[in-house]
């Protein structure tokens, strides 16, 4: 948690892996990038490729089709990488948890640092998850 | 070689010096950009920061990558971009010669899209490939112009191809600006800079929205760093050799420090205005527009000089 961590602390490039997700979370993320919350100001930008990536802004269940392919995103992510779930869903299944068709582990997918929730969370919910990673970044746990 | 050489190169005009102005320049550029969208922008040290923390994140081969060029291409690019900056840093901050002339320069800074063609057709990836294509088509289209943009200036100059003799040569008779040919050829000049830049609406190579980044998409770690930094060097190449070639370059003393620094602002900031107000154009209306629109007008400010407009 030295130097290194704090420079990544203040750049911290996002990359957003849609999950199969109810698409909510997506949108509320894309509010987030919006000038109106304007989150530059913390050096947070949104990358296209996952080799840039330092955070991924994961949403969604993880059915047994997506799961793997989450699998094989995480592991083209350069590290240090880490792993936000954005919204309920990751966490705990939200409305789908009865589904026959999630994965019923998510750890085992990928490992998740920070947790989100919300159904959709709001944008200033997501940015100060986004702080608090920030600050465990910078030594404080 | 003289020893003062390595300084140049390694210290004044040369890397540490636009390394650091070039980090600076790209937050201004972020800064206007982002108040040009009403938002508040990033903090004074953002490129530092990015640029450190690409310097730890690992470095990523993919399978399929021709391993030795695909790290190779971004630190030779890096290297054209100090020689470069070397060669224009000395001959205004100095007057005098690095060794290279503005036939050299125009090359490296030709070498520099192939060296971008290169690391992104090595990657074996589609997007990246597919980015270098574009990156080609591009330098073809702003290729011709911007070479008689440059032939203007050595025109005007009384046929010399010395960098620090153009300087000298517009110290004593004005600069090449005030003339017909030479205003024609400067505003041909930053257009084709936007373009060699990859900036928008020239962004064709790197469309973030449809090629995630183009040749840049698997780079990660120390060779993205030098990418980045290679391209915010360029912010302060480019206007550096603009300011040579038709500005009068600097006068280092008094009041001429404020003027120079003034000078070199208002370009960045006409590249940042076109930058922000222009969607990414495709590749066949960049064909044409510098094909049938600014190469004619360059060539008509090539004439212009020639008979001694
Ligand atoms: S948390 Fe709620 S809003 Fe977000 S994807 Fe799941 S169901 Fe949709």
């Amino acid at each position: 948690m030295g130097w290194y961590h704090k420079r990544l602390a203040k750049s911290i490039w996002v990359f957003h892996v849609s999950a199969s997700p109810c698409n909510n979370c997506d949108i509320e993320i894309l509010d987030l990038l919006t000038p109106r919350y304007d989150v530059e100001r913390f050096g947070i930008k949104l990358v296209g490729s996952i080799r840039h990536a330092d955070v991924l802004l994961v949403s969604g269940i993880f059915n047994q089709k997506v799961g793997p392919r989450v699998q094989q995103i995480y592991a083209q992510a350069p590290k240090p990488c880490f792993v936000v779930g954005i919204g309920t869903c990751p966490a705990s299944g939200c409305c789908f948890k009865d589904s026959y068709n999630i994965s019923k582990n998510i750890k085992d997918i990928i490992p998740i640092d920070l947790y989100i929730p919300g159904c959709p969370p709001k944008p200033e919910n997501m940015i100060e998850g986004i702080v608090k990673l920030v600050e465990v970044l910078n030594g404080k746990e | 070689m003289r020893p003062e050489y390595l300084f140049y190169l390694l210290v004044f005009p040369g890397l540490l010096f636009t390394g650091m102005l070039g980090l600076v320049v790209g937050w201004v550029d972020r800064k206007v950009s982002a108040r040009f969208q009403f938002r508040v922008g990033p903090p004074f040290l953002q490129n530092f920061n990015d640029f450190f923390k690409l310097l730890g994140k690992e470095t990523i081969i993919t399978k399929e990558a021709v391993a030795s060029l695909f790290i190779s291409a971004p630190f030779i690019a890096f290297a054209m971009i100090v020689l470069v900056s070397a060669m224009i840093g000395t001959a205004m901050f100095f007057g005098s010669s690095f060794g290279g002339d503005i036939l050299v320069v125009m090359y490296l800074l030709m070498l520099y899209s192939v060296m971008i063609i290169l690391g992104g057709a090595s990657t074996g990836n589609v997007y990246a490939s597919m980015g270098a294509g574009r990156e080609i088509k591009l330098l073809i289209a702003d290729e011709l112009a911007f070479i008689l943009v440059c032939l203007v200036a050595v025109v005007k100059s009384g046929y010399t191809l010395k960098l620090h003799e153009i300087i000298s040569f517009q110290n004593d008779n004005g600069a090449f600006i005030g003339s017909a040919s030479g205003i024609i050829a400067f505003v041909v000049g930053i257009l084709c800079i936007q373009a060699k830049m990859t900036l928008p609406p020239f962004h064709i190579p790197e469309a973030e929205t449809e090629l995630v980044e183009g040749p840049l998409m698997e780079y990660s770690g120390p060779p993205l760093a030098f990418w980045k930094l290679s391209h915010l060097m360029m912010w302060v190449t480019f206007p550096f050799l603009l300011i040579l070639l038709f500005w009068g370059g600097f006068t280092l003393s008094g009041l001429g420090i404020l003027w120079a620094i003034l000078k070199y602002l208002l370009i960045v900031v006409v590249m940042i205005i076109i930058k922000n107000t222009n969607p990414r154009v495709r590749i066949d209306t960049a064909l044409n527009f510098f094909w049938k629109y600014a190469a004619p007008l360059a060539l008509i400010a090539l004439i212009l000089a020639v008979l001694g407009a």
